[in-house]
């Protein structure tokens, strides 16, 4: 046992390993902020889809090759957040597939668009590949994050945790029942534009450390769990905040240690957690 | 008393069907204006109108200056409160305190003595930390009474408020609300199948079938023909 706390002590002194640990726990907080209301105003497709755009405009970011990618991503799934929503409200049927149009189309065009980049360049296809995999699912390295990209993670951070403390009960009053906050006064829609944007950029920050298609789970797997036990609106926020955080902490000590890559450790970590608060929802029903 | 709302030849319904027309009634301030009618005779559609969640087919309904929307409270007949949705009844009660807060990001201590105040009145202060959807149908409809209470400043639009409630708190809720229009000067509409209570506690009575029936005072109603049909087989003795 001492061992492994030998070798994590070690780790801790390499300054690439602090910078993953602090990006990837701002990460964590992040999207377990807005994982209830993203399950409760079944917005959930929007954050599927959104991860999709983001790959696309990464590999449009690729082929132009900017030095800094987040300059295009940013902005287009930002955009693409706005318009998912504006649909999603139509009709439902209607929304779903503009959503499954939307994403899918991103996901074909980023594709072909990389391996395009790659002829261009004259890398080999084996190159491509990998460079998919890893804005798909995450870096299997995430020691390579630089001082910059640790900087421009904080920011966005402390950006999102602001907005969201500051806009907390409005956006309890538009998740929970939107008719009335409508009705009453409260402008709504510019909550719900504001969620989406916030689900965008949450996105965009945690693609590069755990890739695109795992973004949702990061999202939602906490705030599933902490539904599971606790019954307010706030204490379930908390809690979820709790678990991610302490999942993504495992996650990356486990995924540096045995070298398995950090997103899908970090949603298995989730996983497991849900399955646990599961068994123990399912005792205190019957224990009552 | 200075008119606050005005709805002129408004007709309603959905995706082309007309539920119900010829709607031109006002609403004075300080009034309490009962709405009744069989069942799917457009009530909620027409309170969802007033509100702006739904529009009207053709005709216009227009608020008067002196009432602006985050000064109204709403109790919707159902709520699409999703299975699971976790929320305490404090949480609940306190948004309804959120239209007065405007761009403030956070409850002043006077909003939370309101939404307490509230609770006290609708005995669901014990109820406080409870989860909203793990209630009875009845303790269900007190939060969300409360909450529409807590943002009512001028204006209380009530959705059959006494569904699902028993007798006495039926009472103390006509009460409470009778106390508001009198002494707080708030402005009631109220769609309501109890007749007896629509005729106690009303100034105004609008009869909706398939187009308007009837809009007056209590007393030209009750002597309407409209009204001694209606009252003849809804109201009389017996309590809904
Ligand atoms: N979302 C909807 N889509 C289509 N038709 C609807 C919808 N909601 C209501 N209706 C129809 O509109 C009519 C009026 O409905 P409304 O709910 O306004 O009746 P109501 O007067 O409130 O009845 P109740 O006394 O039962 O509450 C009904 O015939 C109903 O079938
Ligand atoms: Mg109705």
């Amino acid at each position: 046992m001492s061992e492994v706390f030998d070798k994590l002590h070690m780790y801790f002194q390499l300054p690439s390993v602090r910078y993953a640990m602090i990006v990837g726990l701002l990460i964590a907080l992040c999207s377990s902020l807005l994982g209830v209301t993203l399950v409760m105003k079944r917005f959930s497709f929007i954050g599927d889809g959104l991860s999709h755009v983001a790959f696309g405009a990464m590999a449009v970011a690729t082929i132009t090759g900017i030095t800094n990618n987040m300059l295009i991503i940013m902005p287009v799934t930002i955009i693409s957040a706005v318009l998912l929503l504006r649909t999603g409200q139509n009709t439902k049927i209607k929304g779903d597939a503009a959503v499954a149009m939307i994403s899918v189309g991103a996901l074909a065009l980023g594709y072909m668009l990389m391996n395009i980049a790659s002829q261009k360049g004259g890398r080999t296809s084996s190159n491509v590949s990998a460079d998919v995999c890893s804005t798909l699912f995450g870096s299997t390295s995430i020691l390579t994050l630089s001082p910059a990209d640790v900087w421009i993670c904080i920011v966005m951070s402390v950006i999102v945790v602001t907005v969201f403390l500051v806009f907390y009960n409005k956006i309890f009053a538009v998740t929970f029942d939107e008719n009335f906050a409508k009705a009453t006064g409260v402008r709504s829609d510019m909550y719900n534009l504001l969620i989406a944007v916030v689900i965008a950029v949450i996105i965009v920050i945690a693609m590069n450390f755990v890739g695109s298609l795992l973004i949702s789970a990061l999202i939602i797997f906490p705030a599933l769990s902490a539904m599971r036990l606790f019954k307010s609106f706030r204490s379930v926020i908390i809690c979820s905040v709790v678990i991610s955080l302490i999942c993504a902490g495992l996650g990356i000590i486990v995924s540096i240690l045995a070298g398995t890559p950090v997103g899908s450790t970090i949603v298995t970590a989730d996983i497991t957690v849900f399955f646990i608060f599961s068994l123990l929802s399912f005792i205190t029903k019957k224990g009552r | 008393m200075g008119i606050l709302l005005r709805c002129e030849n408004v007709s309603l319904g959905y995706e082309g069907s007309v539920v119900t027309k010829d709607l031109n009634f006002t609403v004075s301030s300080g009034d309490y204006l009962c709405i009744v009618g069989e069942n799917g005779s457009g009530k909620s559609t027409l309170i969802k109108a007033l509100l702006g969640l739904k529009p009207q087919l053709s005709g216009n309904i227009t608020f008067c200056g002196e009432v602006s929307k985050n000064e109204i409270g709403y109790l919707p007949q159902q709520t699409m409160v999703q299975r699971d949705f976790p929320a305490s009844v404090q949480e609940i009660v306190l948004s309804g305190c959120m239209n007065r807060c405007g761009l403030r990001p956070f409850y002043s201590r006077e909003e939370k003595k309101l939404a307490k105040d509230m609770m006290k009145r609708l005995e669901i202060t014990d109820l406080e930390k409870r989860c909203y959807r793990e209630l009875s149908g009845g303790q269900q409809q007190r939060v969300l009474l409360a909450r529409a209470l807590c943002s009512a400043r001028k204006m209380i639009l009530l959705d059959e408020p006494i569904t699902g409630l028993d007798p006495k708190a039926a009472n103390e809720m006509y009460e409470l609300i009778a106390g508001l229009n009198q002494k707080d000067g708030i402005t009631v509409i109220m769609v309501s199948h109890d007749m007896n209570a629509a005729v106690r506690y009303a100034t105004h009575i609008l009869h909706v079938g398939g187009k308007q029936l009837f809009f007056g005072t209590k007393e030209d109603y009750m002597t309407s023909k409209t009204g001694q049909a209606f009252l003849s087989v809804m109201g009389g003795d017996e309590d809904e």
